[in-house]
């Protein structure tokens, strides 16, 4: 039963996540101070999200392709 | 978004996961025993509209600005797998997908398995095959479908996008009997990379209370700075490559 329960978690994991879980933490720490700045000045916000974006998509591609050590 | 936006973002993603779908189908077919393969993909296609017929009307019922966060957020993380796949295929540190070896591959797995009948299918190995193909692959289908279709208010069309590239994907394979391994399927991921990534940002971005610079127009600028910010780092992140045209850098991007 635990099995079948981790392999279900497992499966969603690399769908939702996929191989890189560090970008998932970005896009939601970004989203956060995005939901914070918006909420508590009149600030533009987009740009967040945007940043953490651009940032992301390179470090993560970096490490996928940095030889194993 | 237009109707037209949504019903070729959908269209597309369906029509290359419907692709890798069908070359396992194919696979399972013909190594293995037809009607077990077909009754697979119906299984699998019932399984995959109860999905969509729970997870349409539960997501409908989210309020806007919490489903666009949340709907969002995760279409931006689906979307930038896609992209970073896209860019590590583009720049020669990933395989490309070829639909003839992976065909190849699955057909040489399916020969060697034993046959086994289970409750009234034949061969169950050729059933769970095919079942496994069209669920997997059409799970994604159905996640973009809804995503796109629950975000644009128009679940209907996104469905329907996703039934006619499924249909006219399986109506050129019935007709060729082959994988379909002339339809451009690495270039038309690192596209659906693109839109995915654009409409989870701006989608997400505009839950979590941002306002965008010329509110919906700002997706005309966002697609494009995305299409050309990914191209840049598959310039940047290209493999060096031999004289042959061999890849000669190591790398750990096998998944």
């Amino acid at each position: 039963m635990i099995a079948r329960f981790r392999a279900f978690a497992g499966f969603w994991y690399a769908f939702v996540i996929g191989d890189d879980w560090r970008v998932a933490v970005g896009v939601a720490v970004a989203l956060a101070l995005t939901v914070a700045l918006s909420a508590t000045t009149h600030l533009p916000a987009w740009w967040i999200v945007v940043g953490a974006v651009a940032a992301l998509l390179p470090l993560s591609i970096r490490r996928a392709i940095r030889p194993k050590p | 978004m237009s109707a037209a936006a949504l019903f070729l973002a959908v269209f597309l993603a369906c029509a290359v996961e419907a692709v890798e779908a069908l070359t396992i189908v194919l696979a399972a077919g013909t190594a293995r025993d037809w009607r077990s393969a077909i009754t697979g993909v119906v299984a699998g296609m019932g399984v995959l509209a109860v999905v969509v017929a729970v997870l349409g009307p539960a997501l409908s019922a989210i309020p806007l600005d919490g489903l666009r966060l949340f709907v969002g957020a995760l279409l931006l993380v689906f979307g930038l797998q896609w992209l970073r796949k896209a860019i590590l295929r583009a720049s020669g540190h990933k395989a490309i997908h070829d639909e003839t070896v992976a065909f190849a591959a699955v057909l040489a797995d399916a020969r060697q398995a034993e046959t086994r009948r289970r409750w009234a299918v034949t061969d169950w190995y050729a059933f769970t095959l095919a079942f496994k193909g069209v669920v997997l692959e059409g799970l994604e289908v159905a996640f973009i479908a809804l995503t796109f279709g629950s975000n644009q208010h128009n679940i209907p069309l996104a469905a329907m996008a996703a039934v006619a590239a499924a249909l006219a994907v399986t109506a050129v394979g019935l007709a060729v009997r082959a994988p379909l391994a002339r339809v451009p399927e690495n270039s038309i991921k690192f596209v659906v990379g693109v839109m995915l990534t654009a409409f989870g940002l701006f989608w997400s971005a505009e839950g979590a209370g941002a306002h965008w610079p010329g509110q919906d127009a700002a997706l005309l600028v966002i697609i494009p700075a995305i299409a050309i910010y990914a191209l840049v780092l598959v310039a940047v992140f290209r493999r060096p490559t031999t004289a042959a045209g061999q890849n000669i850098t190591p790398g750990r991007a096998s998944a």
